[in-house]
């Protein structure tokens, strides 16, 4: 084998090892989506019809029996909110550790990170007689409280790593031009961390969109989000196949039509420490 | 009159002492270099004359104002970095007009100034540029142009030149040279290279270890460091150092013994009483080469030809090697045995501290 057809080789076997982790990947989405197509019956038939008359019936029944819009906009109002009040604090904190680091920073942030290590259940009994007694059980405001606490690290952690290595006589030349440091902050900061800013947002709200633990424990119906809508489908009378993929489909749909618009701003933002 | 007075300055990291006591003033419109060798404290002086570093004792004034404790953004002061640190998102009459900007100027003084600025510093036609398209002779230019639109009080240099390459580092040198002739204003200007400090300033400050060692005009630094240290630092090659243990007093002259041959030094020029050794320091353009009759007496091991001018590096009884000047069409060899005249004038003596104990023949 000559060189060249080693190098085309290779190109070949990396390009087959791709798609197929690829289609593993992706195989599970694929029968949620076409299964939501299917009735009952068609659903759990084995083997799997493949071929079949598609349906909207799914998503008709879906819509009548739990209301889609409302749990959507549920999830659209706690993911948004969240991330949006988490950018608010998370902005000013990981400007003031990366560009004053006291003696304490890096304990800080590691312990910020270490709070993301305790198993969420382990505080759920406090958490929940918190809302029951505050009366905030089943209402949007708790989700959102909590998606912030539960993002908060996250998001630091992203903010500071990105503005740890913006050069820091960029701010030193704005201070010297007369810039307070709220000028500093809105004038140079933010305008050089749009690509990272929008990655860490887009990364927060899709973890509040699919967050399903304290949704399913701290909401019923007011304030349940799409998670939650999915999982009421799995009931004690038995599974719905066809109309939980109904549901599933329904509830990844506007992130993934979300995330693909975003896409050029995740991949810069996911690889923004490597490409300054 | 003092513009602005630097008194017992400190600055302690942690458990280390950066700056130790400096006291300085400086007259308005001075362009003075802060020099000395890395880790001597220069940039964080100028950082904390900026404001970016604070001070851990002393005071900083500036025209009749204690500024000591006063933000970077209200000292009233510009500084040009060796980053050049322009906005990367901004184009470059953005970055110029930047500091006007905050300052609420109006619109048309705006666009008058960044218009000025642009036209003296030939940045008239990449105003709409951003930073990165511009090469780095372009980017300097804007760095030095966002400093002098604001007409500062005093303008703070970083090291601004150690970014260009050799060709463009002289022609900035002059270019700033000129920019200070022409404002006028007051410049403090940090760098480790010595050329730049004697070109350029007024008077220089060579920093060493957290303190002042010595302050003055380029020409009394060469001619009359008062230590070692100073002697050592400023000029290339560097000054060549010579250890004589026998010293004698002759009449009007000391009878110095250097490496078995001495060499008569007026002894009017001493500063102090006789001592039982010295440092004898001489320069490598304070020596010739003679056939005969020399002070002192080598054999070449390494001639470096630098086109205007040759520097030999002779290597003595005492295995100590020299460096002396040599016309540029020298016919030294490798090997050869010289023999070398000392310019008796221009030695200078140092004591077993290193601190100078002599001084400069009034004539000269």
């Amino acid at each position: 084998m000559t060189l060249n057809q080693q190098r085309k080789l290779k190109t070949i076997l990396t390009g087959l090892f791709a798609w197929s982790v690829a289609l593993v990947l992706f195989f599970p989405i694929f029968w949620m989506f076409i299964t939501s197509f299917k009735t009952e019956l068609q659903a759990i038939s084995v083997p799997p019809s493949l071929f079949f008359e598609p349906t909207l019936d799914n998503f008709r029944i879906v819509q009548e029996r739990s209301d889609y819009i409302h749990h959507a906009w549920n999830s659209v109002v706690t993911s948004f909110g969240s991330t949006i009040i988490a950018l608010v604090i998370a902005i000013p904190a990981a400007y003031s550790m990366a560009f004053f680091p006291g003696k304490r920073t890096k304990d800080i942030l590691l312990w910020m990170l270490s709070t993301k290590m305790l198993p969420a259940v382990g505080v759920l009994v406090p958490i929940y007689i918190l809302c029951r007694d505050y009366g905030l059980l089943d209402s949007k405001t708790a989700l959102v409280i909590i998606f912030t606490l539960m993002n908060l690290p996250i998001i630091v952690w992203m903010l500071f790593s990105y503005f740890k290595d913006l050069p820091k006589e960029i701010l030193e030349a704005a201070r010297m031009d007369g810039a307070t440091p709220w000028d500093e902050v809105v004038k140079v900061v933010l305008p050089l961390s749009v690509g990272a800013i929008s990655s860490t947002a887009l990364l927060s709200i899709v973890l509040c969109w699919n967050e399903a633990f304290w949704s399913l424990n701290l909401t019923a119906s007011d304030a349940a989000p799409l998670t939650a809508m999915i999982a009421s489908y799995s009931s004690p009378e038995g599974l719905f196949w066809a109309k939980l993929s109904a549901a599933s489909t329904l509830a990844c749909a506007p992130i993934v039509i979300f995330g693909w618009f975003c896409q050029k701003q995740l991949v810069q933002g996911l690889t923004f420490g490597a490409v300054k | 009159m003092t513009y602005l007075a630097i008194t017992d300055l400190q600055k302690h990291y942690d458990s280390y002492h950066a700056l130790r006591g400096i006291n300085l003033s400086i007259t308005e419109g001075e362009f003075v270099v802060f020099v000395g060798p890395s880790g001597c404290g220069k940039s964080t002086l100028l950082r904390t004359i900026a404001g970016l570093e604070s001070s851990t004792g002393g005071s900083i004034e500036l025209d009749g104002r204690d500024i000591t404790e006063v933000a970077s953004s209200k000292r009233d002061l510009a500084m040009v970095f060796q980053s050049y640190a322009l906005y990367p998102h901004m184009t470059v009459a953005d970055n110029l007009s930047f500091a006007l900007r905050l300052a609420k100027v109006s619109d048309a003084e705006i666009k008058e100034k960044v218009r000025s600025v642009s036209a003296s510093l030939q940045l008239d036609a990449l105003l709409e540029r951003k930073p990165k398209e511009l090469s780095g002779g372009q980017r300097q230019r804007v760095a030095i142009g966002r400093a002098i639109v604001r007409q500062p009080k005093v303008f703070l240099f970083d090291e601004p030149l150690s970014n260009l390459d050799a060709a463009l580092r002289v022609q900035m040198r002059l270019e700033l040279a000129r920019l200070h002739k022409k404002l006028g204003t007051t410049m403090i200007y940090v760098t480790h290279d010595q050329v730049e400090a004697m070109t350029l300033a007024d008077r220089v400050v060579i920093l060493n270890a957290g303190q002042i060692e010595q302050v003055g005009t380029p020409l009394e630094l060469y001619r009359q460091p008062n230590s070692r240290f100073v002697a050592e630092f400023i000029g290339t090659p560097k000054m060549n150092l010579i250890a004589a243990n026998k010293i004698v007093r002759h009449e009007d002259n000391l009878a110095i013994e250097l490496l078995g041959q001495q060499i008569l030094f007026p002894a009017k020029r001493l500063k102090g009483p006789l001592p039982d050794s010295v440092v004898v320091g001489i320069r490598p353009e304070h020596m010739t080469l003679v056939e005969e009759g020399g002070d002192l007496s080598g054999r070449i091991e390494l001639v470096e030809h630098l086109g205007s001018e040759a520097y030999a590096h002779l290597q003595l009884s005492s295995d100590q090697t020299i460096i002396i000047k040599a016309p540029a069409r020298t016919e030294l060899k490798d090997g050869q045995e010289v023999s070398l005249k000392i310019d008796i004038s221009e030695i200078i003596l140092f004591n077993e501290n290193d601190r100078v104990i002599s001084v400069i023949p009034e004539e000269a």
